[in-house]
């Protein structure tokens, strides 16, 4: 079978074991399942340096994270390469990923942020709160649709699809 | 001040005993904790005199008693919960303990190298990544640069080749976990008596071929931190720094060994505390101080009491403990690091640095000699002996001694569980930096770039371990707050906000 020509990485990072933290790898599970065509699924506790590396191979990169204070039931943004001074080895911001993938890997890929809205970030709750929930099914859904226009006007050569409730990072 | 003796899980209603500080109190009820952060609180007169500084990191707290009733054989997988960046410490720790408990722990040497493989590797890329992201930026271009440049993609742009070497470093650590542990998170390699996978020689012959790159690399990035820290040694001496007891596991022979072997503490002349204590009495050797301001508890040697009996755990602590290394490029280089104490411990907190790399070289030097034993790709996985109701492991974590102790019942249920991590050792370390530093750089009463700058650059030597919190969007990793002594805030600032 030849490679979708439309391909994407999703990172959904988060920890599972912290309530509605875990919404990312939650994300990135329910795609998994799915199966999209040209969607690759990563998930990961944290954004990690090699990231990096892993998101140079892609076009197109959309990070998925909790949002603890966001819009509901979630946003959808561009985000530009930034650098940023970590304090500790623990946290890798997204911008800081696409950054390091264009000055170390000579990649620019298009970058998103996913922030889906969770309220109960508890220490050794493994579920999700019911509101993040559905949010949750909100961003899939929310995700799907975009893949596919997308990948369509991809195929087509259209015009980039807008990036919805985003505001432009910069 | 509540004295607790370790294995007796705490009640957090501990931590609310009146304060017994004369000074006014900073607010840090339960509400105001903030979650996914490092918390840095001072304290001045009205003369811009720092009088307290204190440090406040979330622990994964309420863990030992989530674990309760579990089935012990989960626990190997379930504790990888606790941190992202060193599942495998927790994974090890935990396999060691259980394997104690089904009468396993005289591994067949299959399992304990596949084991140590899996460690090794694990420190190889922790190391990596913690000198790459945090700390090269700080070393390379000075304590004081701008941080729009003194960052990760600041030394990418100034030194790509070693940005590089450090993603591919921190990959190829990862790769051996997920080869050695089944995946890179929530492996599932180490199980009660054993492993559950050999090496093929397939996958040991990928891991060849890069290894001497590896080595290399690492010896550049070794190189780097001990330049730097004798180039500026006068600065550097003083700088957080302070005299402490360290603690470390130690080999039979007094070897620095990551996986396995007894208790040796010494104090800031090098005499020792205790040495080749068997790690299983450690409820003898510790206990814990509980503070009204700080969930984090605070591990001390009983015999010197809470005062004195704190200490630090680390690269820094295991480099004073041992004797000797058992690999030659990293005892070449422990030697020379050993030379800063002048016979006597090293206690310059910037040292860590210098440490770690020493300790990434002998990561790579044991990875190397791993893969040529044959024994990797052995047989035999698993044994079992005599059933016990209790259990103790042990690990030397990236960040320091990790300890995992589980009672459990006859159903093999988990009765108790008492897990006490590197960053809860390094509370009080951390907590005297952080007063050193800002007596030393605040000036007035705002927190100026410099004194946010210089804190930042001291915990960064420890790097705290705050994988345990949350890291959803909008919640800043750092934050730094300034009261006076009536306990108004007078100024405050996060690091990324």
């Amino acid at each position: 079978m030849s490679e979708p020509s439309a391909r994407v990485l999703l990172i959904g990072y988060g920890n599972p074991g912290r309530g509605d933290d875990g919404l990312g790898p939650a994300l990135a599970e329910a795609m998994e399942k799915l199966g999209l065509a040209g969607v690759t699924v990563d998930s990961n506790y944290q954004l990690v340096v090699e990231d990096a590396e892993a998101v140079a191979h892609y076009p197109v990169v959309v990070f998925a994270d909790a949002d603890a204070g966001g819009p509901e039931p979630f946003s959808f943004r561009t985000i530009k390469p930034q650098a940023g001074l970590g304090f500790t080895s623990h946290h890798l911001d997204p911008r800081t990923v696409l950054a390091m993938a264009q000055e170390l890997f000579g990649a620019e890929p298009e970058g998103y942020l996913l922030g889906i809205r969770g309220y109960q970030f508890d220490p050794l709750q493994e579920s999700l709160s019911p509101g993040a929930r559905s949010n949750l099914e909100g961003a899939v859904n929310f995700f799907q649709t975009w893949w596919r226009q997308r990948s369509c006007l991809t195929s087509a050569g259209g015009s980039e699809f807008a990036a919805r409730s985003g505001k432009e990072e910069t | 001040m509540i004295e607790r003796t370790l294995g007796i899980p705490s009640d957090e209603k501990e931590t609310k005993v009146a304060s017994q500080n004369p000074l006014k109190r900073i607010a840090l009820e339960p509400v105001t904790r903030i979650e996914g952060h490092a918390k840095v609180t001072l304290l001045v007169d009205d003369e811009g005199h720092v009088r307290q500084a204190r440090m406040h990191v979330v622990e994964f707290r309420g863990f030992e008693r989530f674990v309760q009733g579990r089935p012990y054989w989960e626990m190997p997988v379930l504790v990888q919960r606790l941190c992202g960046i060193c599942p495998v410490s927790h994974h090890l720790a935990a396999a060691k303990a259980v394997d104690r408990i089904v009468g396993g722990e005289n591994l067949s040497s299959t399992a304990e190298k596949m084991r140590r493989l899996m460690h090794y590797g694990q420190t190889f890329q922790s190391h990596a990544l913690h000198f790459f992201h945090l700390v090269s930026p700080d070393l390379l271009f000075g304590f004081d640069a701008d941080p729009a440049i003194r960052n990760v993609i600041g030394v990418a742009k100034k030194y790509p080749d070693l940005a590089v070497q450090g993603v591919m470093m921190r990959k190829y650590g990862q790769e051996i976990i997920k080869a050695t542990a089944g995946k890179k998170i929530h492996g599932t390699g180490a199980i009660p008596g054993g492993i559950n996978k050999n090496l093929s020689i397939e996958e040991r012959d990928v891991f060849l071929r890069d290894i001497d790159q590896m080595l290399d690399w690492a010896q550049s990035a070794l190189k780097i931190a001990k330049d730097y820290t004798t180039e500026h040694l006068k600065q550097l001496a003083s700088f957080g720094s302070f005299p402490s007891n360290h603690l470390s596991l130690v080999r039979k022979d007094g070897a620095l060994d990551l996986y396995h072997g007894n208790l040796c503490a010494v104090d800031a002349e090098g005499n020792k505390i205790f040495d080749q204590v068997d790690y299983s009495s450690y409820l003898d050797y510790f206990a814990e101080e509980v503070r009204p301001w700080s969930y984090m508890k605070f591990p001390f040697i009983k015999s010197l009491g809470p005062e004195k009996g704190w200490y630090r755990v680390g690269p820094l602590a295991r480099l004073n403990t041992c004797k000797f290394i058992d690999t030659p490029i990293a005892e070449k280089e422990r030697k020379e690091f050993m030379k800063l104490g002048k016979g006597k411990p090293v206690n310059v907190t910037m040292a860590y640095h210098w440490a770690r790399m020493v300790e990434l070289v002998h990561a790579a030097e044991k990875i190397k000699e791993l893969l040529h034993d044959p024994d990797l790709q052995g047989e035999n996985l698993v044994v079992k002996g005599k059933r016990r109701s209790e259990g103790i492991g042990l690990v030397e974590a990236p960040r320091g001694t990790l300890f995992h102790h589980y009672r459990v019942n006859d159903d093999d249920q988990v009765v108790m569980a008492n897990l006490i991590v590197s960053t809860t050792h390094n509370n009080e370390p951390m907590n005297r930096a952080v007063q050193k530093v800002a007596e030393e750089y605040l000036d007035g009463k705002e927190i100026t770039e410099g004194l946010l700058n210089h804190l930042e650059v001291a915990i960064r030597a420890y790097d705290p371990c705050l994988s345990c919190a949350t890291h959803a969007l909008g919640q800043m990793p750092l934050l730094v707050e300034l009261y006076d002594l009536e306990g108004n805030l007078l100024d405050r600032k996060a690091r990324g906000e």
